[in-house]
């Protein structure tokens, strides 16, 4: 019972970067406990992807039509089946739409517990402890992992994914999946990201704006910053979803991730979603009044001046 | 359509949070609670449904210090029913895992058709209340939820991915959905509006039932994150922060 289990998350046929980040985590927590890594991958006709989890020492595939697209249901049934029969030490799964869909409910059906937004894993002396980013990337929780079995999900930031893609053929075994009539939830269909607009993944220089702008007239400060700089605007969410800027703005984890030269931060607190899509700005500058804002945990430079002061300020400097 | 939605209290991540020394556990005693902020949109959503096909909506927090005004705010923006949660000492957190007992309890005398909750409230660490409770219900459960349709009778939630991709599940029957956004940002009521409603409607108390819990994650220690790599701090009036801000940018040729 030392076995170290990843859900693999398939979006598209594609394997999701998070799935490499939770097998470098896999790798060593196996390691350290001198246990087994399997790789959990479930689809249609996604065996060949089997090929790019060399980090795991088995892929477990389970394939059936029904379970072509991420599917809530089905993928639980077909998850908390593999679990219930192998009954592995700890369980990771993406803190993403898909793996938190099925981890939780996992843990309910098979009555493990289960660490919801974990960055890093520790085992010593065969004792397995989790640690935690929560309260926005303020607080740090951490405890042990409960014996004898556990699920756990993942946010980037605490390993590499590089270290999960290992040039390696790990074995392949095929599961058979649980029956999957009477499955409420069903895939229907696609919606595609809106088109049309400026790509800004390919910016060099990004204003980006967030809740600390107080108000929608108060963009038009940013954008005119922006624009002195010869640079494009982005947001952070709360300010996407008050449409003061469009969806496509979007910096983070359900947004783009950006690689700016420059990424000025104006009124963004720096929650671990947010950071999720800025790993490696150039230059990094943050404007928040807020001393203690995790965003000044990754920023070069920042300054605790008042946004609305500053922002003008700068624009005029620069003109 | 009845729908329920589920509002938690969470801390003001904008004030400062402190570790209480002797239990090593983020220190609740002087937390500011607001409610979090996707519950918000849950609710919203709820209303927007309501809107667009009659039925009711309920909101259910537990007792919570300070929730009475967030739940009357709820009745002026047009919810029907306001439920507070009692006979426990929330106040010193309970755990997701016997939070969802509760609502499971509480629900068995509330028939409704849909279930909202925030996809995750922003203090969480063992598991999500939502996916929980689902599976207590026997319901399927579906997070990252940024607008609900129906379709030919049934469900149909847009499922949010990275990237501005989304992706449409239909459900069967009742569901608990996690919302992630509502369509539109959530309404703004006045405070008259919030006045009129404490005049007349009532919350409902309705007590803990006994919860039993089979599986708990412990947390042992809390602490604030302490990076080495700090910002460089730059300090001054807006103009002087501004002209340091200038000549770094030409420094590293970001400007010309
Ligand atoms: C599943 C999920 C996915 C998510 N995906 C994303 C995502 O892709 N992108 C994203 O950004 N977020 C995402 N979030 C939300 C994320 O958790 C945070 O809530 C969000 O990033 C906070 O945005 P903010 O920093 O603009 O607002 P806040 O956290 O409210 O911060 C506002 C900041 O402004 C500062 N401020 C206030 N006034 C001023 C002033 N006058 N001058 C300067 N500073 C000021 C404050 O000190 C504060 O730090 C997601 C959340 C979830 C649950
Ligand atoms: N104490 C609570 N009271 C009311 N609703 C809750 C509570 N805890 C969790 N919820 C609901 O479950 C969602 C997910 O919360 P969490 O599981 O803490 O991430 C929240 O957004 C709420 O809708």
């Amino acid at each position: 019972m030392s076995d170290i289990w990843v859900v693999i998350e398939i979006l598209r046929g594609e394997v999701k970067e998070i799935s490499y980040t939770m097998l470098a985590a896999g790798r060593q927590l196996a390691d350290g406990l001198k246990g087994k890594l399997s790789a959990l991958l479930i689809g249609h006709n996604a065996q060949a992807l089997a090929s790019t989890l060399g980090a795991a020492d088995r892929v477990l595939c389970v394939d059936h039509a029904d379970l072509a697209e991420f599917n809530p249901e089905a993928y639980l049934r077909v998850t908390t089946a593999a679990l219930q029969e192998h009954s592995p030490r700890l369980v990771l799964f993406g803190h993403t739409a898909i793996g938190t869909d099925l981890a939780c409910g996992a843990a309910c059906r098979l009555k493990w517990p289960v660490a919801t937004s974990c960055r890093t894993f520790a085992a010593a002396g065969g004792e397995l402890r989790y640690s935690s980013l929560t309260c926005g990337g303020k607080i740090i929780a951490e405890g042990p992992i409960p014996e004898p079995n556990c699920l756990a999900t993942v946010m980037p930031g605490g390993y590499k994914a590089e270290a999960g893609k290992v040039n390696k053929t790990p074995a392949v075994e095929t599961l058979s999946p649980p029956a999957l009539d009477g499955v409420r939830t069903r895939f229907k269909q696609y919606i595609e990201p809106p088109a049309g607009d400026v790509d800004i993944a390919k910016q060099p220089i990004l204003v980006s704006v967030g809740r600390g702008i107080q108000n929608k007239d108060n963009v038009a400060l940013v954008e005119g910053l922006a624009k002195a700089l010869g640079g494009v605007v982005s947001g952070s969410r709360p300010v996407i979803d008050q449409e003061w800027l469009p969806t496509t703005r979007l910096v983070g984890k359900s947004g783009k991730q950006v690689k700016p030269k420059l990424y000025l931060a104006v009124g963004i607190s720096g929650a671990p979603e947010h950071l999720e899509g800025v790993p490696e700005a150039e230059l990094m500058v943050a404007i928040n009044t807020d001393a203690k804002a995790p965003i000044f945990d990754v920023a070069h430079f920042g300054t605790t001046c008042d946004a609305l002061k500053l922002v003008p300020a700068l624009t005029a400097q620069i003109q | 359509m009845n729908i329920v939605v589920l509002i938690k209290f969470v801390p003001d991540l904008v004030e400062d949070l402190e570790i209480d020394a002797s239990t090593s556990l983020l220190d609740r005693s002087f937390l500011r609670l607001i409610p979090n902020e996707l519950d918000e949109h849950a609710l919203e959503e709820a209303i927007l449904l309501k809107e667009r096909l009659g039925g009711t909506v309920t909101a259910i927090t537990v007792d919570f210090g300070d929730v009475d005004e967030t739940l009357f705010t709820a009745v002026a923006k047009g919810t029907d029913r306001v439920v507070k949660i009692t006979g426990e000492d929330f106040s010193q957190g309970v755990s997701n895992e016997k939070l969802a007992a509760i609502f499971q309890g509480v629900l068995a005398d509330l028939p409704c058709d849909l279930i909202l909750t925030g996809t995750q409230a922003v203090d969480d660490l063992d598991g999500f209340v939502g996916a929980l409770l689902a599976e207590r219900l026997g319901l399927p459960y579906v997070g990252y939820v940024t607008k609900i349709d129906v379709q030919d009778g049934k469900l149909v939630a847009r499922k949010e991915y990275p990237g501005g991709l989304n992706a449409d599940i239909e459900i069967s029957g009742p569901a608990v959905l996690g919302i992630q956004a509502a369509e539109k940002p959530p309404r703004y009521v006045v405070t008259s509006k919030v006045m009129e409603a404490m005049k007349k409607a009532s919350i409902d108390e309705q007590e803990a039932g006994e919860a039993s819990v089979e599986a708990e994650l412990p947390v042992q220690r809390m602490s604030l994150p302490e990076t080495g790599a700090r910002a460089e701090m730059i300090e001054g009036s807006a103009a002087d922060v501004a002209a340091a801000l200038l000549k770094l940018f030409r420094e590293r040729g970001v400007l010309a």
